[in-house]
């Protein structure tokens, strides 16, 4: 008898193969996102410089060495930060009813599931929404195209992620610590805002910075929203102006029929990229320091 | 086994009554018809088979029941002459005065002084409170332990000091009874013996109602003892339902039980 490996073997044979089958696939699977990466980093990453990030970007023309898009920087912080302020108290609201009060009735059930279409509807349509809703009705002190719209056509898109992610988080606190905190005496108000909460912070946090990682990136609801500015968002109602933001400049720039708007474009895409990044490489951080903890 | 003469002093005071409690779950019954006067200033520990409602007893004292939704209880606990499950009884005082200790130790994810100051703060507690901290983990046989880590995470003692920083916890809401549901289950024998030795102390202050599936701790520890059996049932929860077999003075119960389920649950026969 012989035991030794033998490469020629049937099975063998076939077990190599698959391997570097699956192994193949596996590669295509993260190509797109490395070549993306890397395209938008060489293509960007030469237009970069000060000037860039502080100016404003010129109308429509030839000129290849001016303009920037430091409103759409500012803008695209703005109307995230918008969103984020909407729709983190209604999403960590709703989130700790599910997990914490609802005792899986139809209501929250009716919730959960809304909840879950919720978060497949295209952004588009939360765009066409708001500007159905607010923007051609002019219902906030008359404004038409707006930041504000905007933020809260982002918020609509960060609803579902922040309620999934606190209902989630806090499900996964043990119920012992619920115990012991209402068993000596703790109010539910207390045990959830001191006990569980905190004790679920992480999740919840991690799930708020995808969030926001995802809105800064959106196009399409922005579009019919927050529109466009060529100016800096100044003044006491610079919220209810139309505002730039780095997404629809990219749209909007790499449409152009301008060298230097298109170069503009790629500049803008290699900042939104940047800043993605680094906030889901923050959100990744926060679970890591936790765990740690 | 001396303990006769302590437990038969005449000034005995009931201080929680059960009269005719029966818990459902749903539409089960998971324990009926329990009468039971448990008196201040002593332990109490109640023991039985696994699903007899003993567990289920305790929690009903101090309304921690509430928490599973289809829990329901018929006839009347009271606490100091007062109806527990009087619609106008809130909760949340009830705990107060009746502080719970658990099978898991559960600290909170706070550091050692905060696990027992939490507690006392959000009940109002004015006083000195590193006196008050100092005080119950002493009461809770701790404090040489953790006196020089108390700003360290409660996670980080073991599981026998996780348990007793719980009960310094709830000492520290200064109740009048301190339920434990099987607190011993999850140690090692000498984290087990320090915590007896802690009630032998705690016994002075509180009225203890313990749970245990150790009938040599409940001979150690208890003052009084409640036997409950559970008899398979049609229709029962876990098809069975418990009921209360015997209620004594401790060494009455395991030196000469009445009932024959006694004798045969103490020396071994069954459970």
């Amino acid at each position: 008898m012989n035991l030794f490996y033998k490469h020629t073997s049937r099975r063998n044979l076939s077990n190599t193969i698959l391997t570097l089958i699956t192994g193949l696939f596996a590669t295509l699977a993260v190509l797109p996102l490395i070549l993306v990466i890397l395209y938008v980093l060489i293509k960007g990453a030469s237009q970069i410089n000060i000037n860039l990030l502080t100016q404003l970007p010129e109308p429509p023309g030839d000129d290849l060495n001016s303009g920037g898009i430091g409103n759409a920087v500012i803008g695209t912080f703005v109307v995230t930060g918008i969103g984020a302020l909407i729709a983190i108290p209604i999403g960590v609201g709703g989130g700790i009813y599910l997990a914490e009060y609802s005792r899986n009735g139809p209501f929250s059930k009716f919730i959960r599931f809304g909840t879950n279409v919720l978060s497949g509807v295209p952004s588009i349509i939360a765009g066409v929404f708001v500007y159905g809703v607010i923007v051609s009705t002019k219902v906030i002190f008359g404004s038409n195209f707006s930041g504000l719209a905007g933020g809260i056509a982002l918020s609509i898109l960060m609803l579902p992620t922040v309620i999934k992610t606190t209902d989630e988080g806090l499900k996964l606190v043990s119920d012992e610590l619920r115990k012991g905190a209402l068993g000596i005496g703790a109010s539910k108000f207390i045990t959830i805002t001191r006990i569980t909460l905190p004790a679920a912070l992480t999740p919840i946090a991690t799930g708020i910075v995808l969030a926001l990682a995802r809105a800064a990136g959106e196009t399409a609801p922005l579009i019919f929203t927050a529109l466009f500015s060529f100016y800096w968002a100044e003044g006491s109602e610079a919220l209810l102006e139309p505002i730039a933001t780095l997404s629809v400049l990219i749209y909007n720039f790499a449409l152009e029929p301008y060298e230097a708007q298109n170069k503009l474009a790629w500049a803008a895409s290699f900042v939104l990229v940047l800043i993605i990044l680094t906030t889901n490489i923050i959100s990744r951080f926060i679970s890591k320091y936790a765990s740690s903890k | 086994m001396d303990k006769s003469k302590q437990v038969c002093k005449p000034q005995n005071k009931t201080t929680i009554s059960l009269q005719n409690v029966t818990i459902s779950y749903g539409k089960f019954e998971a324990v009926r018809n329990v009468y039971c006067d448990i008196q201040k200033g002593k332990v109490t520990s109640l023991i039985g088979p696994s699903g007899c409602g003993k567990s289920t007893i305790l929690r009903a004292i101090n309304r921690m029941n509430d928490l599973i939704p289809s829990c329901s209880l018929n006839g009347r606990v009271l606490f100091e002459g007062a109806d527990l499950y009087d619609p106008r009884i809130d909760p949340v005082e009830v705990r107060r005065r009746i502080g719970m200790v658990f099978q898991q130790p559960n600290p909170f994810p706070k550091s050692i002084y905060e696990n027992i100051a939490f507690g006392a703060r959000i009940n109002g507690y004015k006083g000195d409170m590193d006196q008050l901290v100092e005080s119950s983990l002493r009461q809770a046989a701790v404090w040489d332990e953790c006196k020089d880590k108390l700003n360290d995470s409660g996670y980080s003692l073991s599981g026998g000091q996780q348990q007793r920083l719980c009960i310094a916890r709830t000492i520290a809401i200064e109740p009048e009874v301190i339920l434990m549901d099987e607190p011993c289950s999850a140690l090692d024998p000498i984290s087990t013996l320090k915590i007896e030795e802690t009630m032998h102390e705690l016994k002075k202050n509180f009225t203890i109602i313990i749970v245990t599936h150790n009938m040599q701790q409940a001979l150690r520890v208890s003052d009084m003892t409640a036997f409950y059996n559970a008899e398979i049932k049609e229709g029962a929860a876990g098809g069975k339902c418990g009921y209360l077999v015997e209620f004594n003075d401790t060494d009455k119960i395991f030196n000469s039980p009445v009932q024959k389920a006694t004798q045969d649950y103490i020396s071994g026969r069954f459970g």
